[in-house]
């Protein structure tokens, strides 16, 4: 059994235009591993990272054969329930640090938040342990950071500051959606790795949804490509280049290299008929 | 030299709170060259791009375009040379304003007449069906908007074309039609570009020289195949191509 399994995953919103259906039914599971999710924009990714933990609000329907995390139901759920697996036991990793962050709140009142209010934790207490979970992300002068603002900080010491807070309760599952996309291509290298050790020390299981099939490869041990609310193919990472799929090969051919030659790049020829 | 940047520098605030963006940084670009700014977030490398534009206070040194000194405000006959694309396609354009109405008003600025067919024909040239044209923003996609703010810069058939990270907002699959689309504008116009971008590989396509850029400064100028066979100087300009590469430690 997997820790998070899901079956015939479908997540519909109402438009003018009639209901749009982003995820159309999808299978996988994940277990204490590294799994990336891999598509466009709109291809469903991150509402499939958000839908499981039920973050998609109505008037989105979300709807399942099975969404189990750990044995328990994820969709009969009580709100309640709910909230103690939320952040508690799957955490999640969002894009920008710049709105993920409560910008009138220090860091050291937004870290200890959970500690205090949840497991009762003093003032303390619970600041030493914050700054244990920023040294862990390779931030030595937590005791400046817990006293500044989210303004204060570069992008790459926000994504830090987010991915250390989302590690406080030591959760089995981390979802990242695209932790790396709004970083400089320097700092994305330093933050992946931290998010590398993290996982592989702590044992946890991690879907990391991004558009960089390269980038994924490099990171994950399996790779979900998605199109228009569908897996189109799924790999094992180090079998990347020998993926068959158009959709797949246009990803990974599309990206311009250093000392390539400068001919036109390859762009993706999208066939609906992939999703089909 | 149709570019020319002599010794500028910026900065922002004074006193205490001064800080200085740009520092003496030094450079040329000829005639229809592609030239590549390159660094991380606060470099200065953008701020260069808006020191040419007279969108930030320049403290030092001189700019040049084709040998005279950039006038203290910038003119109209600036606009009709000299064009800026801007790194957020959701920020640069108007959300209340049609795609229409946006290529339409450096037209009637500059006094400049046949608005129906050069909007038509600007559409058409970066690749957007005419039949968007009176959509807004928000009904258009990442890369149809970047399209339409190429558009908008090519209004006024500029020969230089000022880039900031042209494409770091979008998917790496819409990056490529991006850059397809840029390559194709210069060689059909006889652009030249100054290109900023934090993406190495991305400028090493786009670009025939590039500056390394840190702190404020410029620490090393590159052509493309140095570039390419890896001879380059300074130990930041390789943590960079590492990084370009995607090589993320194991």
């Amino acid at each position: 059994m997997s820790l998070l399994e899901i079956e015939n995953l479908r997540v519909s919103f109402d438009t003018e235009a009639g209901p749009v259906e982003a995820v159309r039914g999808i299978s996988f599971g994940v277990n204490r591993e590294r799994v990336a999710i891999v598509g466009e924009s709109g291809s469903g990714k991150s509402v499939t990272g958000r839908s499981i933990l039920r973050l998609v609000r109505p008037p989105g329907r979300v709807t399942a054969d099975t969404l189990r995390f750990d044995g328990q139901d994820l969709l009969s759920l009580s709100e309640r329930k709910m909230r103690a697996i939320r952040g508690q036991r799957i955490a999640m990793v969002m894009q920008d640090p710049k709105f993920a962050l409560n910008p009138v709140m220090t860091i050291g009142d937004q870290m200890t938040e959970g500690l205090r209010r949840r497991d009762g934790l003093s003032r303390r207490k619970a600041t030493a342990r914050a700054i244990d979970m920023l040294a862990a992300v390779q931030i030595r002068d937590g005791e400046r950071v817990m006293r500044a603002y989210p303004h204060e900080m570069s992008g790459g010491m926000g994504q830090r500051v987010m991915i250390a807070m989302m590690l406080i309760p030591d959760p089995d599952l981390l979802i990242a959606d695209e932790p790396t996309s709004a970083l400089d291509v320097t700092v994305q290298a330093e933050v992946l790795a931290i998010l590398d050790d993290l996982v592989k020390e702590r044992g946890m299981g991690l879907i990391f949804i991004s558009h960089d099939l390269r980038l994924v490869s490099r990171f994950c041990d399996r790779v979900l490509v998605m199109y228009l609310g569908k897996i189109v193919e799924r790999l094992d990472a180090r079998d990347l280049e020998s993926a068959q799929h158009p959709y797949t090969r246009g990803l990974l051919n599309c990206l311009p290299s250093i000392g390539g030659d400068r001919s036109a790049l390859p762009v993706l020829d999208r066939d609906a008929a992939w999703a089909e | 030299m149709l570019i020319e940047i002599d010794d500028l520098s910026v900065t922002f605030g004074k006193g205490r709170d001064a800080v200085r963006a740009v520092r003496g940084v030094s450079f040329a670009v000829n005639a229809r060259e592609s030239f590549g700014l390159v660094g991380e977030s606060g470099s200065g490398k953008s701020t260069i791009l808006r020191a040419i534009c007279g969108m930030a206070p320049v403290t030092g040194g001189e700019l040049r375009i084709d040998g005279v000194p950039l006038p203290k405000r910038r003119s109209k006959a600036f606009s009709r040379r000299i064009q800026m694309v801007f790194q957020d396609p959701y920020a640069s354009l108007h959300p209340k304003r049609s795609v229409d109405a946006t290529l339409a008003e450096p037209l009637a600025i500059h006094g400049i007449k046949g608005r129906d067919e050069r909007v038509v024909q600007a559409m058409t040239d970066v690749g957007l069906d005419p039949r968007f044209r009176f959509r807004f923003p928000h009904q258009l996609s990442g890369g149809q908007r970047q399209r339409v703010v190429i558009a908008r810069a090519l209004m006024l058939e500029p020969e230089i074309l000022l880039l900031d990270e042209p494409t770091s907002a979008l998917d790496a699959s819409v990056q490529a039609e991006v850059l397809n689309l840029l390559s194709r504008i210069r060689e059909e116009r006889n652009l030249t570009y100054l290109m900023v971008s934090h993406d190495l590989a991305v400028i090493d396509h786009m670009c025939d020289r590039l500056a390394v850029m840190k702190d404020g400064r410029v620490v090393e100028q590159l052509n493309r195949s140095a570039l390419a066979s890896g001879d380059v100087r300074e130990d930041y300009t390789r943590t960079l191509f590492a990084a370009s590469a995607h090589e993320v430690a194991p």
